[in-house]
């Protein structure tokens, strides 16, 4: 086993063992900060992947940004009462089993299909382009139109929110 | 190096017009009076006549567009076409709702003409990506305008369970796509489908989970049986207006996306898929026919009507022909005209706040009101598949697909759920003509809007019903030349 594989294991371990702690922690604080550790664990795997840019973006815009929201939000959220509250609903078995079911089939699939993934490297980034660059040029000329259009979504996104949340429309 | 051309711009023509118009929808709404909102009604009506206009400059200039990931093809003009008829219908039938009930805002337009921008992208693109994005733009748009009465408890009710529900359907697609491209390392739609059939990955398990992971997706938004629980619950609490548009839209843009993806790009894995929509066909329609016979409000018999539709119409892309997929064309147009229709009229029959929304309710309306009456049991007829309506020519259609495709079983339960299903229809119209007593429902008067819509739609139930060869000869075209590898699916 080589190093990398090491640290690979490591870090998929890490991120399972944090995302099950997120969904089963009672404050939601807590929660907030194993979510954390799971996105700099998936952070941690890009870089292994030699993916620098989405490991810094990872950093930057996940772990920086969009959690302190969460923080914030969770800190306007009266805690207390959430505490108190039942956390699963009476179906968790079901859901449980269905879980289970979905993740054994899953499971399978990969497993008698994992030779087909050889395919994708042929996709794989040239090496003499750095990782940002190369993300550069994907995002820019082969899918311009769906970063275009992301703006949109963003938009539609952003007037739903205002329309669903604002206190008093004109 | 890819360049990008003027022509590449003229294929998403529409797509850009309606935009455009959206976002001027939200840069004047400040400025005008909440007793004048409904200019940018009309204003946003303008803009879908507009985009119908560059639709038809487009159709002159079809060809592929942005890297392939767009392709401007007859199919996709047809969808595009589809959408805007829907979009303008339920413009038309929400002025007065909106007026009424109080809700006039404008950002209803902006959000309306930016979920059509979102359906029109699912039917033109052939790249997974930019479908994920225009079933994004077209989904979210739908969440809020379900949630659009937002002092109305079961109209929060719709949107939060809409949005929470579809948003895991969604992330089920994008995990499917995830497994596609890792798979074949691609997510264009005809790359995809060269790699499939050239290095026969078609075999693997992981492609059928991935298949079965992207279904699950799509078929959420078009109602199918084992995903469609939700459908009941948004139907009722949405306003009647987004009803009509979201029973609609929203389902024929998946059905362009399942006919793309299932038809198109996974032809050479075509037997899972197969077995996958046969089964779902089946349980769709016996669940929303028989689900439906029970019902007592309106808007939700309406409800599992509309899943049973989805039955039929999938039905005919079990098929997997040229001439199922010319069927299903033509069964969406009309579906749209009955179901909007029957969704914008039932607005003005249950009163401010929609409280006349019970069976009992219609008593006798076909005395008090006989021109809403007549126009309600158009639909109903219609949706029920009686013949000289444009229902009875759809499902005739569709179903004959299915023998050519040696379905018999498929068609026998199509057959006979639609049977029971005339059931349901046709109580609504004997309670409105054959039953004495005061009608519960309003009687104030259809605005002009509302009454070109219902024309509209009542005219093109009858004329497709009628000649329809006019639209039946163009859906023929637009499934050839694309699906000629339909015919060895299977």
């Amino acid at each position: 086993m080589t190093l990398l594989q090491i640290a690979f294991f490591f870090l998929s371990a890490l991120a399972l063992a944090s995302a099950i702690l997120v969904i089963t922690r009672r404050n939601a604080v807590h929660s907030v900060i194993w979510l954390i550790v799971t996105l700099f664990s998936v952070g941690g795997i890009f870089l292994l992947l030699h993916a620098e840019f989405l490991f810094a973006v990872q950093v930057i815009l996940y772990v920086g940004g969009i959690m302190v929201l969460f923080l914030f939000v969770v800190m306007l959220v009266n805690l207390d009462v959430a505490v108190k509250q039942a956390q699963f609903s009476r179906q968790w078995q079901l859901a449980l089993a269905t879980a289970i079911i979905l993740m054994a089939e899953l499971a399978y699939g990969i497993y008698r299909g994992h030779q087909g993934f050889t395919l994708a490297q042929t996709s794989a980034v040239p090496p003499t382009i750095g990782n940002t660059q190369a993300v550069a040029l994907a995002l820019y000329q082969d899918y311009m139109l769906p970063v275009e259009i992301a703006s949109v979504l963003l938009l539609v996104a952003m007037v739903g929110a205002v329309v669903m949340a604002k206190r008093k429309l004109e | 190096m890819i360049t990008v051309q003027a022509s590449d711009f003229i294929r998403i023509l529409p797509q850009e017009i309606l935009s455009a118009f959206a976002i001027l929808v939200m840069v004047f709404e400040p400025f005008l009076p909440s007793s004048r909102k409904v200019v940018l009604g009309w204003f946003s009506l303008l803009g879908v006549v507009a985009a119908g206009a560059a639709a038809v400059r487009t159709s002159y200039s079809l060809g592929p567009a942005f890297n392939a990931s767009i392709a401007a093809d007859p199919f996709s003009i047809y969808f595009i076409a589809l959408f805007l008829l829907v979009a303008a219908l339920c413009l038309l039938g929400s002025f007065n709702y909106l007026q009424r009930d109080n809700i006039n805002h404008g950002e209803f337009y902006a959000l309306i003409l930016m979920g059509t921008v979102g359906m029109c992208f699912m039917a033109a693109s052939t790249e997974l990506i930019m479908i994920f994005l225009g079933l994004e733009i077209s989904s979210l748009s739908t969440y809020v305008l379900a949630g659009f009465k937002r002092h109305d408890g079961l109209s929060n009710e719709a949107s939060l369970k809409y949005f929470l529900l579809g948003s895991f359907a969604t992330a089920f697609f994008l995990y499917g796509i995830a497994f596609v491209y890792g798979l074949t390392g691609t997510t264009n739609l005809m790359t995809l489908s060269e790699r499939l059939s050239r290095t026969g990955t078609g075999g693997t398990p992981l492609l059928w989970v991935a298949i079965v992971l992207m279904f699950i997706g799509l078929g959420f938004k078009v109602s199918t049986a084992p995903f469609h629980v939700w459908t009941p619950d948004v139907y009722q609490g949405a306003p009647a207006p987004v009803t009509a548009f979201l029973s609609v839209g929203p389902k024929a843009a998946a059905f362009a996306v399942i006919l793309r993806i299932f038809l198109g790009a996974f032809h050479a894995v075509g037997s899972v898929s197969f077995q996958m929509l046969w089964l779902s066909a089946i349980l769709t329609m016996v669940v929303g026919n028989l689900a439906a016979l029970w019902q007592s409000n309106v808007k939700r018999l309406l409800a599992y009507s509309a899943i049973a539709h989805a039955g039929y119409v999938l039905v005919g892309i079990a098929a997997g022909s040229a001439e199922g997929v010319s069927a299903v064309l033509f069964y969406l147009t009309v579906y749209a005209l009955m179901n909007v229709g029957a969704f914008i009229l039932i607005a003005p029959i249950a009163g401010t706040g929609e409280r006349a929304l019970r069976v009992e309710d219609y008593t006798g309306l076909g005395y008090t009101r006989p021109g809403v009456a007549a126009c309600l049991t158009v639909f109903m007829l219609s949706l029920g598949g009686i013949p000289t309506t444009a229902g009875f020519l759809g499902k005739f259609y569709l179903f004959r697909a299915a023998i050519h495709a040696h379905l018999i079983g498929l068609v026998i339960v199509a057959v006979l759920t639609s049977v029971v299903s005339v059931y349901y229809y046709l109580r609504l119209v004997v309670v409105m003509y054959m039953r004495e007593g005061q009608p519960q429902a309003t009687s104030e008067p259809l605005p002009l809007a509302l009454r070109v819509a219902l024309a509209t739609s009542v005219i093109g139930i009858f004329v497709l019903g009628l000649f329809p060869l006019l639209l039946k000869k163009k859906g023929e075209a637009e499934a050839s030349p694309r699906h000629t590898k339909l015919a060895q699916v299977r």
